[in-house]
C-alpha cells in the first residue's frame, strides 16, 4: 500500500447476531432459516399493548463481548426508541442504545504484517435487529416480500475508531472478532448467513504540496458480505475519492456525510444518498424496559469466563513453545481447540517446532480436503501424533515415509506402532546391519558402481536409493551416504 | 412560530407521509403549538439534575432465555393487507 498517493482511514461498525435461544424481548426462537414469519409473536410483529421484557442470556453474552473487547462496562445503561419507517421494522422505531451504551472505550489487538496493532473500540451496545425484506431482483416492480423472523432477535454493534489504515487491516480486524466472539460462544458470525454484518466509514489523507493533507468526506460503504469484499470495496472506495479530490477538492465537512452501497458484480460502490443525522432518528428512552446496573461481582463473573484470548494465546505459544509469530498465529486462528491439540501433542512428543510443522503441514490440508467431518482436524488423536513424531526421531525415519505413516493412521484410524507394522518397517538394529545392507546394494549394481569408477559420482545416488528401499526409509539418509561412499572407495 | 413549515416537511418526509400545502401550514401551526407548549419546561433551571432514564425506581427485569410457542404463520399474517406465500407482501422498496 505504500505506493499510493494517499493514506486510507478507516472505522468499521460491525454487526453480530448473539447465540441466545430466543429473541432479545420475547421467548420467540432465535434461528436461522425457519419458514418465513415462523418465529413471530406479538411483541416483534409490533402489536400495540404489547410489553419488551430483556432476555438475560442476550445481556450476558454483550458483556461477555464488551470485555473480551477490553471495553468499560458502564455501572447503569438503558434504552432508547430509534425511529424511522421501513417495512422491515413492524414498530417502526427500533429498540437500541443510545447516549448510555452499556460499554464503551475498548479496544482489539490485531495481528498484521508489521507485527499486532490495536484498534481501539469507541462503543459496543445492544439492539434488537430488523426483519428481513426480498426485493424483486429483476426491477419489474414487483412487491417486496418481508419476513420478520429476525425481528427482534439481539445484535450487537461494535464501533471502532478509525484506526485502520489499509483495507487488509479492516480485514484482519473483522476476523479477529469473528474468531473471538466464536471461541467465546457469542455469535457464529456467519458473514453469509448475515450473523456477522460489516459497514466501513472510509476517507483518505491526500499529502498537500506545502505540507499537511486533506481530508476527504467520509462515506459509509454498506452491504458487504464477504471478507473479500471489505477489502475490494475500501480499496476501490478510497481510490474512488481520489479522483473525485482531483475533480472537485471538496474537503471532509463541505458535503455531507454520505452512504454508498458495495456492488460485489460490477466490484464498485455507489454512491447513494445524504446520510440520516442522529437528529433525524429523534431517539427518546425506552419507556418500556428499564434501565440495567451492573455490578462489580457480575462484570467480575462475566470476566472471569472468558479464558484465554486469541491475543494471549499468540504471545503464549511464542514465549512458552519458541513459536514464530507466523506459526502461532497459524495455529491460534484455527481457535482454542487446535491450540489445544497443539499443546497435547507438543507436551507429550517434547518437540513444539515439529508438533507446530506436523499440524500446519499435514493436519490442516486433511481437514481442508475432508472438511469438518469425521471429526475434520481431529480426526488424528493427539497422541497418535505425538506418538509418530516420536517414533520418527526413534528410528530415524524419513519425511516421506512419516508423511506415509501418517495418511496410513487417518485413513485407517491406526496408531503409529500399528500403521509402522502395517508397513513393515522394522528398525535398523545396529551400524554393522546397516553396513551389511550397503555393502549387498553395490554388489547388486554393478553398472552404478563402474560409472561411480568413471568419475560420474552422482551414480552413488543409485545405491543409496536400493539402501533406503531395503531398509524402508528407516536408515538416517547421511549415514547411508557416509557409508555408501566409504564402501564405493574401497571397491 | 417556533417550527417552518420546512422543518414539518422534513418530519413528514421522516414519517413518510405526503402532505398538501395547506396541510402542511394547519400542521405547521398545531405542532408549533404542542411544541411551544412542552417548551414551557425549558424554564426550570436543571442544573445538576441528573436525566430521568425511567420514571420507575426499578432496575434489572429479566427473562429468561426459554422459547414460547411462537404465532402460527396464519394467525400472524392474518392483518397483512398482502401476502405471498408466508410472506408479507409491500409496494416495492427502491431505497
Amino acid at each position: 500500500m505504500a505506493d499510493l498517493p494517499y493514506r486510507i482511514v478507516i472505522g468499521l461498525e460491525v454487526h453480530v447476531q448473539l447465540l441466545t435461544k430466543t429473541k432479545l424481548f420475547c421467548g420467540c426462537p432465535n434461528r436461522f432459516g425457519l419458514p418465513p414469519n415462523s418465529a413471530t409473536c406479538p411483541v416483534c410483529i409490533g402489536m400495540p399493548g404489547v410489553l419488551p421484557v430483556m432476555n438475560r442470556r442476550a445481556f450476558e453474552l454483550a458483556l461477555k463481548a464488551a470485555l473480551a473487547l477490553n471495553c468499560q462496562i458502564a455501572a447503569f445503561t438503558k434504552w432508547d426508541r430509534k425511529n424511522y419507517y421501513y417495512p422491515d421494522l413492524p414498530k417502526n422505531y427500533q429498540i437500541s442504545q443510545y447516549d448510555l451504551p452499556f460499554s464503551y472505550d475498548g479496544w482489539l489487538e490485531i495481528s498484521t504484517a508489521t507485527g499486532p496493532k490495536r484498534v481501539r473500540i469507541i462503543r459496543v451496545h445492544l439492539e434488537e435487529d430488523a426483519g428481513k425484506m426480498l426485493h424483486d431482483e429483476q426491477g419489474g416492480g414487483r412487491d417486496s416480500l418481508v419476513d420478520l423472523n429476525r425481528a427482534g432477535t439481539p445484535l450487537l454493534e461494535i464501533v471502532s475508531h478509525p484506526d485502520m489504515s489499509t483495507p487488509e487491516e479492516a480485514k484482519a480486524y473483522l476476523e479477529e472478532i469473528r474468531l473471538m466472539l466464536r471461541e467465546l460462544e457469542v455469535s457464529d458470525c456467519e458473514m453469509q448467513e448475515g450473523s456477522l454484518r460489516c459497514d466501513a466509514n472510509v476517507n483518505i489523507h491526500v499529502p498537500l504540496a506545502g505540507g499537511g493533507h486533506a481530508a476527504t468526506p467520509i462515506v459509509e460503504v454498506k452491504n458487504l458480505n464477504s471478507f473479500r469484499s471489505v477489502e475490494r470495496a475500501i480499496r476501490y472506495e478510497a481510490q474512488r475519492q481520489y479522483e473525485e479530490f482531483q475533480k472537485t477538492g471538496k474537503k471532509l465537512g463541505e458535503v455531507p456525510k454520505a452512504t454508498a452501497g458495495w456492488d460485489e458484480n460490477r466490484g464498485i460502490t455507489v454512491v447513494q444518498r445524504r446520510k440520516e443525522e442522529a437528529s433525524d432518528y429523534r431517539y427518546f428512552p425506552e419507556p418500556d424496559l428499564v434501565p440495567v446496573e451492573v455490578d462489580d461481582a457480575w462484570r467480575e463473573r462475566i470476566r472471569a469466563s472468558l479464558g484465554e484470548l486469541p491475543a494471549q494465546q499468540r504471545r503464549r505459544l511464542q514465549e512458552q513453545y519458541g513459536l514464530s509469530a507466523y506459526d502461532a498465529n497459524v495455529l491460534t486462528s484455527q481457535g482454542r481447540a487446535m491450540v489445544a491439540y497443539f499443546e497435547t501433542v507438543s507436551g507429550k512428543c517434547g518437540d513444539p517446532k515439529a508438533a507446530c510443522n506436523w499440524i500446519t503441514n499435514k493436519l490442516l490440508a486433511v481437514a481442508k480436503t475432508q472438511g469438518s467431518g469425521n471429526g475434520g482436524p481431529f480426526a488424528l488423536p493427539a497422541e497418535h501424533l505425538a506418538d509418530l513424531i516420536a517414533e520418527q526421531k526413534a528410528m530415524g525415519l524419513t519425511k516421506q515415509i512419516s508423511e506415509e505413516l501418517f495418511d496410513l493412521m487417518v485413513g485407517e484410524g491406526l496408531t503409529a506402532k500399528e500403521a509402522i507394522e502395517r508397513k513393515g518397517i522394522k528398525p535398523v538394529a545396529s551400524a554393522d546391519e546397516l553396513l551389511a545392507i550397503v555393502r549387498r546394494a553395490i554388489a547388486a549394481n554393478p553398472k552404478a558402481v563402474a560409472d561411480f569408477k568413471k568419475g560420474k559420482t552422482a551414480a552413488a545416488q543409485a545405491i543409496k536409493g536400493a539402501v533406503m528401499k531395503e531398509t524402508k526409509g528407516t536408515a538416517k539418509p547421511d549415514l547411508v551416504q557416509q557409508l555408501v561412499m566409504d564402501e564405493l572407495q574401497k571397491v | 412560530m417556533s417550527l417552518t413549515a420546512d422543518q414539518v416537511r422534513w418530519v413528514a418526509h421522516l414519517a413518510r407521509l405526503e402532505l398538501s400545502e395547506a396541510d402542511l401550514a394547519k400542521l405547521t401551526e398545531q405542532l408549533s403549538a404542542i411544541v411551544d407548549y412542552v417548551g414551557q419546561l425549558q424554564s426550570v433551571n436543571t442544573d445538576g439534575v441528573e436525566p430521568l432514564a425511567h420514571p420507575l425506581p426499578i432496575h434489572n427485569v429479566f427473562r429468561e432465555d426459554e422459547p414460547h410457542v411462537p404465532l402460527p404463520v396464519e394467525a400472524a399474517l392474518a392483518n397483512a393487507p398482502d401476502r405471498h406465500g408466508g410472506f408479507y407482501g409491500v409496494p416495492a422498496v427502491l431505497d
